[in-house]
């Protein structure tokens, strides 16, 4: 168990690098100066060169790239263009709220999700099943951005109940975990959850239909196992898939936000990735990716080693 | 029905019931698969079972062997299955079971080993703590007492180093060593009948002999009925006391292994013995029966076996042939056998 998880921890290296290689290639394939946005329009050349080289645009690009490398390996991502403060400093605030946010809303979209997913394939073809993959069609196909403007429109427009937008109350205060603050975090959560419930609900509704028609579900209860002993074995079944799928959700709410963290404002990477977009801030940019890049990688590996921890056919063989 | 052949099934049927008490009391099942499709699956099948002996239900793919076996512990999809008929264990009705009472009586009385022991068993469970599920839920022992049993049932199938693979998942252990934990999961709480259906058509020839030589010494010493389905006569000749043959969800001929065997008197009996491969010369093309079993989406009216028989008459075609009573759990439902019955 333990030697698994190492020798996947080693097998991350090289995707990490490489995922850092691409990161920082891409920024810059991309068009645009990224010092339009700092200097006026009518500065002179002389000062256009200044700036490049304090910023080390000039020089080439794998001298950069090592440069940052080097940078991030020492925990410093750089000075954001647009703001002048820390890469690192914006991007560890923005971080907390997202993983606040997306983890809250993979818990709602995970629990419900499977709760439909279960009953959905324990009772097939019934209406019970229908009704539970209605949900979850809607839950998958409905844009979420909407959704999302639905629900502030309902719960804080006319009911007034929820605040539509930020992350707790007089701007960007530090966390508590209050009423107060939680009520900011339930519209947002809400409406990311839906997603995640549809493909885990649908993911689980196919598993325990599959389990359910393999023989050994038919050989528990040939030795007499109550409907309740039966549950249990589909549920140890099902669960390495179910958690695998939950776990590659999270990576997809971490960095794919951005739409959900623009319609309620709430201050995670994924807004603060839309920010250093528009304003082509370089550092900012690659900082952003990088991390978000590096969620995906880990979350990748703490599934791995999970589902092999749950499912014992997947480490020793 | 004529009323010759009622009085002749009424004395069958008081030869049956006179015998002392059956362990297994089956009467005139009846299984039928809706959907789309119906399935006339098991057509009136009847049969007794004493206690400690070893009945072998002999017959081809889709002739309703599995699907008779099924039925004692009510293993079919209940929305979907209409069974008809009496089926008794031990002076218990098990079609009217429901419940605690079909948990209790299923692997508690009558248990089952399956054809293919890698799709039977739970592959992320242990092959211990699925053995020692079955003790804790039928006789209330805790986890580490039904631990032990589970050893102790490893040992008693003789599989070698039994507390190592008490810990092994099933996918790390043999085929052959998988049925043995199969049937020593079956055997874990003492059942009055065990159900084999088919339990060495999975396993290589060698292995194959090796379980039906541990079946037939566990059957001995724990003095249990056992019902063992197979397609192959010579596995049937193995283990069993008594062979019932099924054709198209009936019993066509029925009597001991002996009887049998050696004087089989329905056309379809003799086919499979000549179709045997035992003894066979090479280059010789075997006698295997011409046709295919007819499909079974109505209930068959006439002799199923008639359109393959080469000693076809005109009333197999107008209607069944009547079950000839030849002794004690001797029966054949063929025409060609009725005068032996008069006699």
């Amino acid at each position: 168990m333990f030697l698994y998880a190492l020798k996947r921890l080693i097998y991350v290296l090289p995707v990490a690098i490489g995922v850092s290689m691409v990161c920082f290639m891409l920024v810059h394939i991309a068009p645009g100066d990224p010092l339009i946005s700092v200097l006026p329009p009518d500065a002179s050349t002389e000062l256009r060169e200044q700036m490049r080289r304090a910023y080390g645009f000039d020089r080439p690009l794998p001298v950069q790239y090592l440069l940052w490398l080097m940078n991030v390996f020492q925990g410093n991502l750089g000075t954001s263009i647009a703001t002048g403060r820390a890469v690192s400093e914006e991007l560890s605030k923005a971080v907390g709220n997202t993983l606040m946010l997306s983890v809250m809303a993979t818990l709602i979209g995970f629990v419900l999700g499977c709760l439909f997913g279960f009953v959905a394939g324990y009772f097939r073809d019934t209406w019970i099943d229908k009704l539970a993959s209605f949900i979850s069609v809607i839950g998958v196909s409905v844009p979420h951005y909407w959704l999302g403007m639905v629900l502030v429109i309902v719960f804080s427009v006319q009911l007034g109940w929820l605040p539509a937008t930020g992350a707790g109350p007089g701007g960007s205060g530090a966390w508590v975990w209050d009423w107060e603050h939680v009520k900011f975090l339930i519209l947002p959560a809400v409406t990311m959850s839906v997603i995640p419930m549809g493909i885990v609900s649908r993911t689980v509704r196919a598993l325990v239909a599959d389990i359910l028609s393999q023989e050994f579900v038919q050989g528990l209860r040939a030795k007499g196992l109550l409907d309740t002993g039966v549950l249990r074995h589909i549920v140890k079944n099902a669960a390495p898939t179910a958690l695998a799928v939950m776990g590659l959700q999270l990576g997809y709410l971490l960095g794919g936000s951005i739409l959900i963290e623009t319609v309620f404002s709430w201050p995670g990477t994924g807004f603060l990735l839309g920010q250093a977009i528009f304003q082509r801030d370089i550092p900012l940019l690659q900082g952003v990716i990088l991390v978000l890049a590096m969620f995906f990688v880990f979350l990748n590996l703490a599934v791995d080693v999970m589902q092999s921890a749950l499912d014992p056919r997947v480490q020793r063989s | 029905m004529s009323v010759q052949e009622t009085a002749v099934q009424a004395t069958a049927l008081r030869e049956l019931d006179s015998r002392e008490a059956p362990l297994v009391r089956v009467r005139d099942l009846t299984v039928r698969f809706k959907g789309a499709r119906d399935v006339f699956a098991v057509n009136g099948v009847g049969f007794d079972l004493p206690p400690g002996r070893v009945l072998g239900i002999l017959g081809e793919s889709g002739s309703g062997k599995s699907v008779t076996l099924k039925t004692l512990l009510r293993l079919l999809p209940e929305n979907r299955t209409d069974i008809g008929g009496t089926v008794e264990v031990q002076g218990r009705d098990v079609l009217a079971l429901e419940g605690r009472e079909l948990a209790d009586h299923r692997g508690g009385v009558v248990s089952m080993i399956f054809q293919d022991p890698m799709l039977a068993l739970d592959p992320v469970y242990t092959i211990g703590e699925q053995i020692a599920e079955a003790v804790m839920r039928h006789e209330g022992l805790d986890a580490s007492a039904a631990m032990k049993r589970a050893l102790e049932m490893l040992e008693r199938v003789r599989i070698p180093s039994p507390e190592r693979r008490l810990k092994a998942y099933p996918h790390e252990i043999s085929g052959g060593m998988r049925q043995r934990a199969m049937i020593a999961l079956a055997l874990a709480c003492r059942p009055e009948l065990l159900l084999a259906d088919e339990p060495t058509t999975a396993l290589d020839a060698t292995v194959q002999m090796q379980i039906l030589l541990l079946l037939r010494d566990l059957q001995k010493e724990f003095g249990m009925g056992v019902i063992f389905v197979t397609h192959d006569i010579g596995v049937a000749v193995e283990v069993c006391d008594e062979i019932a043959v099924m054709y198209a969800g009936e019993f066509v001929e029925t009597g001991t292994v002996r009887d049998v065997i050696r004087d089989p008197k329905h056309p379809y009996t003799k086919g499979l013995l000549a179709a045997n491969l035992h003894g066979a010369q090479k280059g010789t093309r075997l006698d295997a029966i011409p046709g295919a079993p007819p499909p079974l989406d109505t209930a068959p009216t006439s002799c199923s076996f008639a359109p393959r028989c080469a000693h076809v008459q005109d009333r197999c075609r107008a209607a069944k042939p009547p079950a000839a009573v030849l002794g004690p759990g001797r029966m054949v439902r063929c025409v060609l056998a009725e005068g032996a019955a008069a006699g």
